[in-house]
């Protein structure tokens, strides 16, 4: 059963496309990477996902889940750091499918967020202030607000990026395990070699798909080299996109 | 002797007492405003909203006096006019938002002033601009109160997105819509406070009793709920040594609360204990661990 389906969707800002025609489904439980240059529309594709951004053009089917069980990673400069929030304090707001506006946080749910905590290996973080910590520590705190979540769909933005081999490994078993949990995990990455060893499925984006489908057959150099001459920048003369145009590229 | 110089206005005048308690009032709903201000980088919007609603208000006391309920009213429609104006206009034609707000609030400014001079006289045009909390009476008193009681009511309501948002706002966008209507409170919560001030402070200080207790806290301490102590008791503080220092020496009730708050940032720039100058020159030998 299809957890995601793209139809058509294009995104992007002030009619332009960052991401173009983008057709294909994504398997419950799926581990997919998503990758491609800077300007590839990576970012762009999660936040539609997520309900961020809405599509210029076709949809986005997220297989019956609503906005509270999709969890999202964002990139660590989204977050105003200098903001007096302690790390117990930022991850309890990953409860917030339970508490809502008023809701309390009670003991159950205090046990709860120190066991998160825990879990990423910020043991005695709990009352640090979010803007004293490493960009590693930080993206450890983003993981165990994802875990609180405990949502069906995972969408991690450049979740490894600048941090160290042993946080990466730490974190990349983290993402194994909701996958083993059947969670479907839909991740934007640069590392190529961490996809080709650990995601099965990978989607290579550059404005528009360049190939969908299992890792091996996928990241071939003859797709890594189409989607490196994409063209990044927005062409402020450009026509008005035929509807048509967008069947013809349909993954 | 101690006594009659800093209690004994209080007991002695029912005005000072009245005014005592509009600033605790005022305190007590501004400060936890202006913590969010400056947190969300708003400390200059608050101030430019301050302008922005002049000629609301001014034309609320033009056809009711001093009257905060019509006061209140006219300033949150002209605030919200120049707010959707500025952030239209910003929109629609690429130029930045803070350049927008800055030529509405001057218009409005500009047109405030000139209502009251037309339809007032020079004495209303210096009492909405300076405010006198001095001439305060019981039925604006209770309106202060009043509206400072909605706003912690109202904070408390939005208190838990407003931290989101203004922390990861993609990662409240994702779990909640509240964030938008969450916003918008806020900024009706800073103009009704600011209205509020209009009264002790006139237009141009009102956000002096918002803002300069937020800074003052931010010296002091890295947790949210203890800023917000911090800036309630830095207004209260400033506001009595205000009303104490102008009682006594005849300065204007509004700006000597300003000085006091302005004197006691100073003193917290020096001394905080979160990145205080002194702090910093002499920052103590370094922790094991």
């Amino acid at each position: 059963m299809a957890q995601l389906a793209f139809r058509n969707v294009t995104l992007g800002y002030d009619r332009h496309p960052a991401v173009h025609h983008l057709n294909g489904e994504v398997a419950s439980g799926a581990l997919v990477a998503v990758i491609g240059p800077n300007g590839a529309g990576k970012s762009t594709l999660l936040r539609g996902i997520v309900g961020i951004l809405k599509p210029l053009d076709g949809s986005i089917h997220l297989g019956g889940l609503d906005s509270r069980d999709i969890a999202y990673l964002p990139q660590s400069a989204e977050i105003d750091r200098s903001f007096p929030i302690s790390v117990f304090d930022f991850v309890s707001t990953g409860l917030w499918r339970d508490a809502g506006l008023f809701g309390g946080i009670g003991k159950a749910a205090r046990d709860k967020i120190l066991r998160a905590i825990a879990s990423v290996g910020l043991n005695g973080f709990e009352n640090r202030s979010i803007g004293t910590l490493s960009g590693g520590q930080m993206q450890r705190v983003l993981f165990a607000r994802v875990l609180l979540q405990d949502a069906r769909l995972i969408v991690l933005d450049e979740p490894f990026n600048a941090i160290d081999s042993k946080t990466t490994v730490d974190l990349l078993a983290l993402v194994k395990q909701w996958h083993g949990e059947g969670r479907t995990v839909f991740a934007a990455l640069h590392d190529m070699e961490m996809v080709r060893n650990h995601f099965s499925e990978t989607l290579i984006l550059a404005r528009g798909p360049v190939a969908w489908g299992a890792t091996t057959e996928v990241l071939t150099p003859e797709n890594l080299m189409v989607a490196m001459r994409m063209c990044e920048a927005f062409d402020d003369s450009a026509a008005a996109c035929a509807a048509d145009d967008g069947q013809s590229r349909a993954a | 002797m101690i006594y009659d110089a800093l209690i004994g206005p209080f007991t002695e005048f029912e005005f000072m007492g009245r005014a005592l308690a509009a600033i605790i009032a005022l305190s007590l709903a501004g400060a936890p405003i202006g913590v969010f201000l400056m947190l969300r980088r708003m400390s200059l919007v608050g101030d430019a909203m301050a302008h922005a609603i002049l000629p609301g208000a001014a034309v609320g006391f033009l056809l009711s006096g001093l009257n905060l309920f019509a006061m209140t009213a006219g300033g949150l429609i002209a605030g919200f006019a120049v707010a959707i104006l500025a952030g239209v206009v910003a929109r629609s034609t690429g130029l930045k938002e803070d350049a927008s707000l800055a030529t509405f609030y001057l218009a409005s400014l500009a047109l405030g002033v000139t209502i009251v001079s037309i339809k007032g006289t020079n004495i209303d045009l210096l009492h909405v601009l300076f405010g006198n909390i001095l001439a305060m009476d019981d039925q604006t008193l209770l309106v202060v109160a009043f509206n400072a009681t909605v706003t912690l009511l109202v904070l408390a309501v939005i208190y838990r997105p407003l931290v989101i948002e203004s922390v990861d706002p993609l990662f409240l966008r994702t779990v909640s819509r509240a964030g938008g209507p969450a916003h918008l409170a806020f900024l009706a919560l800073v103009v009704v406070n600011l209205v509020n001030g209009f009264q002790a402070l006139g237009t141009l200080l009102a956000v002096g009793l918002m803002i300069l207790p937020a800074g003052i806290a931010r010296f002091w301490s890295r947790d949210l709920t203890a800023m917000i102590c911090i800036a309630v008791v830095a207004a209260a503080v400033a506001g009595y040594a205000g009303l104490v220092l102008s009682f006594q020496t005849r300065v204007p009730s509004g700006p000597a609360i300003i000085l006091v708050a302005a004197a006691l940032y100073v003193v917290s720039v020096l001394f905080g204990s979160v990145g205080g100058l002194v702090r910093q020159v002499f920052p103590g030998r370094h922790l094991e661990a």
